[in-house]
């Protein structure tokens, strides 16, 4: 990273100053102790992979903790049939471009079935999509460790996750039944069939993720830059319009000058207007923005504290 | 355009993003914890905290507006804003540590809030663990309640330097001077009786916003900085980067034949290519050949970077092992005292084999002995067998190989473990070591030879420092002499050196491979006392 110490002001002396570390720096550095730890104490750890833009950060933290040798596990994307193209292509890309051992799992048997959220309502289709194809995805690959790449600011249920998450055998977790975590000391050891999900970004928050981005020059998903954009606009909503059960009403379907904020499935992902195409102008948008960015996340409107509900069911 | 048609536009007010991101880049982190009773207001506090300081989206505001009931005073539920459980918000209780985070032109903060109540002990000292600084709420109408009492020792113990007390609820004692000031006098005896952190008092009303963000014109006897002023001046730089050199290796990283890195976070120090190291245990040395990153390869790095390096010879050092500074290295022992706050809902077991935790080395261990219980509201020392769940107390531990440690108060990084039961995975117990009990190396030096540089911007008697590091039994020189041989030949003899004047940067660097103190960086003689002592073989 580029200059990021910064001298404290009022001493003159730098040979006897004491450095101070910008805040990116000290969080890269907690988020590389977290990646080294866990592949040196679990047998086989897995990287979940969403393509969105904290999942590149993770990818690029991932590689610093490694460097020079390469990531020495896999990393899985629970594909649940309805993301977007472009971010499909940017992922089959970049695993190209970093010779990365990308594993993707698809819940085959609901997406046959026809499974989408405008059929089920959105939760049923996230249980069988996302969660229950997580879950199967995680036994199947035999991983005792995944790495997501949940910060604690996304989510009020999130603020109190721990960096090392406790999963029992059915992978569930226990608001209660959470080790307490010491320094940067963590407890690496699960019995057999149990497992831990780590989230080395767990401090970060959204603008410390696109500043990250802006000064590392990380590759992120076309998607997150406006354009032009076909979409279903409904009151104060934008829904791209990619996948033919999302019917629209005459006159909805427009050009917007549109971008979206965090990636999720086509359906259930609302884009925002807005003008920003380049990094420096999504920050500045988002700077002055006055909604967290799950807000526009179809999803957690369901219920008061659905989130909770998710996590209890094993997804993240 | 025409002069006129510029008139007529609307004033821009252009967000200048540049400007904006440097500032960003130039920011630090300060990581505070607070703990408060379920009454204090603590929840509150910080949803004022957040919500004054801009750090609350119109959404979240949205989802807890108008869900208060019967007041006519705040319809806005600030302690909604940061409760986050469905179980809590039915009980109306916080249950967990909850990590929040919000920024302000010149800091970035995390806070640790933690729960008050008696059983949570451990959540308090899991938030504090990782603290540069604590809040502890006190109710006004209350005054000092037990629980003040051991958010303060429990501080204190996890080491954190800087304590605030914000007295809150002064809305509800009219903003009496005289209440504040017997808590402020009170509260600041009590700190003093559990160790040197610096104490802050500030009277507030988390519900109207009374010195939480603003400072209030209802406190005119009150003349300090609001809470959120506090937090931004506080100094947090900390001398760890200044401390000896310590890593514990996490992992080597061999990519091929010809390259053989050691990866860690570096506990203490400052690591420079050309450094010559010492490997723990085998304690053979080597010199660093090149500290590589994905970014290129650095001269130098400092604590708490993740680094990996290279050394100039084949080492046998793997996982667990320790990387030190020759010159000033780890105590050794098979045996410790230390302070434990004990986790578990089963009690501790003396001679039960368990795990410890320390740097990335897992050790079997046995605590051999119970000498005592800190009753942590009276801080009396009660004689028992055994500790349970929320417990605090000393005791003996036995290791089955040596550990390589700084005592906590010197170094928590290195000074920091946990204990895990090997059978129910539990994490035990938080672990603060406090010495060894026998050290395999023999009596160590009473401290390392240190430079301590008195320029014109210092305002510490050197006179002073001298005296009480005399008191202490140091070794200690004073001399208004600049030249580097002459420093060199002091130090070489295990001096502290208190040197008067401007050492030019040169001689410093030439100087670099002594621990080096700047006399302006300390807040009180104490204190300078404690760095220069604290350096200990």
């Amino acid at each position: 990273m580029s200059a990021s110490t910064v001298p404290e002001p009022h001493l003159h002396n730098s040979a006897i100053t004491p450095v101070r570390l910008s805040h990116l720096r000290l969080l890269e550095a907690e988020s590389l102790h977290i990646f080294r730890e866990v592949a040196a104490e679990f047998q086989k750890p897995v990287m979940l992979y969403s393509i969105g833009k904290d999942s590149s950060v993770m990818l690029r933290l991932a590689q610093k903790a490694f460097f020079p040798a390469p990531i020495p596990f896999p990393l899985l994307h629970i594909d649940t049939g309805y993301k977007f193209h472009e971010m499909l292509t940017f992922r089959d890309n970049l695993a190209r471009e970093l010779d990365l051992d990308l594993r993707i799992w698809r819940n085959e048997n609901a997406i046959a079935d026809g499974t989408n959220p405008v059929a089920l309502g959105t939760q049923r289709c996230c249980a069988l999509l996302k969660t229950q194809a997580l879950l199967d995805g995680l036994r199947d690959g035999g991983y005792d460790a995944a790495f997501g790449g949940a910060r604690r600011d996304e989510e009020k249920s999130r603020a109190k996750e721990r960096i090392f998450s406790f999963r029992d055998k059915a992978g569930q977790w226990g608001p209660k039944n959470q080790r307490p975590e010491v320094w940067n000391l963590y407890n690496a050891r699960i019995s057999p069939g149990e497992s831990i999900r780590v989230f080395p970004l767990s401090n970060w928050t959204e603008l410390d993720i696109w500043h990250y981005i802006l000064l590392e020059n990380i590759p992120i998903v076309p998607l997150y830059y406006a354009k032009p954009r076909r979409m279903i606009v409904r009151g104060d909503a934008l829904v791209p319009v990619e996948q033919a059960f999302v019917k629209s009403l005459p006159g909805e379907e427009q050009w917007v000058n549109s971008r979206l904020r965090s990636l999720g499935c086509s359906p259930c992902t609302g884009a925002i207007r807005s003008d920003a195409d380049t990094i420096p102008k999504i920050i500045a948008e988002l700077v002055g923005f006055r909604t967290s960015e799950r807000a526009n996340r179809v999803i957690d409107h369901d219920t008061d504290g659905s989130m909770e509900i998710k996590k209890r069911e094993g997804y993240f | 355009m025409s002069v006129d048609g510029s008139v007529l536009e609307p004033e821009t007010n252009t967000f200048a993003i540049e400007e904006f991101l440097a500032a960003e880049e130039a920011k630090d982190l300060l990581r505070f914890s607070t703990a408060g009773s379920v009454d204090d207001g603590k929840s509150t506090l910080i949803g004022r905290l957040l919500y004054d300081s801009r750090n609350v989206y119109e959404d979240q505001v949205r989802a807890v507006t108008g869900k208060q009931i019967g007041t006519t005073r705040a319809t806005i539920d600030f302690a909604l804003l940061t409760d986050g459980l469905r179980a809590e918000r039915e009980q109306g209780i916080t249950i967990d540590v909850a990590y929040r985070y919000f920024a302000t032109q010149r800091r970035k903060f995390i806070i640790a809030d933690t729960p008050g109540h008696e059983q949570y002990t451990r959540n308090m000292a899991t938030g504090a663990s990782t603290a540069d600084l604590a809040i502890i709420l006190i109710d006004a109408r209350k005054g000092i309640l037990t629980q003040s009492r051991r958010h303060a020792y429990i501080a204190s113990l996890l080491g954190i330097r800087h304590l605030v007390a914000a007295v809150n609820k002064m809305d509800l004692v009219d903003f009496s001077e005289e209440v504040y000031r017997t808590i402020e006098r009170d509260f600041a005896a009590l700190v003093k009786q559990y160790g040197n952190a610096s104490l802050t008092t500030i009277p507030v009303s988390a519900l109207d916003g009374d010195n939480v963000v603003e400072r209030s014109t209802r406190t005119p006897w009150y003349s300090g900085p609001s809470l959120l002023e506090h937090l931004e001046q506080v100094p947090v730089w900390t001398d760890v980067a200044l401390q000896p050199f310590r890593m514990a290796v996490q992992r080597v990283i061999r990519p091929n034949q010809h390259y053989r890195g050691f990866a860690g976070q570096i506990a203490s120090g400052t690591l420079r290519t050309g450094d010559t190291v010492v490997a723990l245990p085998s304690g053979r040395t080597s010199r660093v050949s090149a500290i590589t990153t994905f970014d290129g390869d650095l001269a130098e790095a400092n604590a708490p970077l993740s680094i990996a390096f290279t050394l100039e010879d084949e080492l046998d050092i793997s996982r667990g092992d320790i990387i030190a500074a020759p010159g000033s290295q780890p105590r050794q022992a098979t045996s410790l005292e230390a302070s434990l706050v004990w986790f578990d809902v089963n009690k501790l077991e003396t001679h039960h084999p368990y795990l410890l935790k320390h740097g990335s080395a897992t050790v079997p261990a046995r605590v051999t002995r119970v000498q005592h219980r800190t009753n942590i509201h009276t801080l009396a020392e009660e004689a028992v067998h055994a500790l349970g769940m929320n417990d605090v107390g000393t005791v003996e531990i036995e290791l089955t190989r040596p550990l390589f440690f700084d005592p906590y108060m010197q170094n928590r990084s290195t000074g920091s473990f946990i204990l895990i039961d090997p059978h129910t995975n539990a994490t035990l117990a938080a672990g603060m070591i406090r010495r060894g009990l026998e050290t395999v190396q023999g009596s160590a030096p009473t401290h390392a030879p240190a430079l301590v540089v008195f320029t014109a911007a210092s305002t510490l008697p050197i006179a002073e420092v001298e005296h009480q590091l005399l008191e202490q039994g140091a070794l200690v020189v004073r001399t208004a002499v600049l030249v580097e041989k002459t420093l060199r030949a002091l130090l070489a003899l295990g001096l502290i050196v208190l040197v008067e004047g401007d050492v030019s940067a040169q001689t410093l660097a030439a100087l670099a491979e002594f621990t080096t103190i700047g006399a302006q960086d300390f807040a009180t003689t104490e204190a300078i006392v404690e760095c220069s002592l604290r350096r200990l073989a």
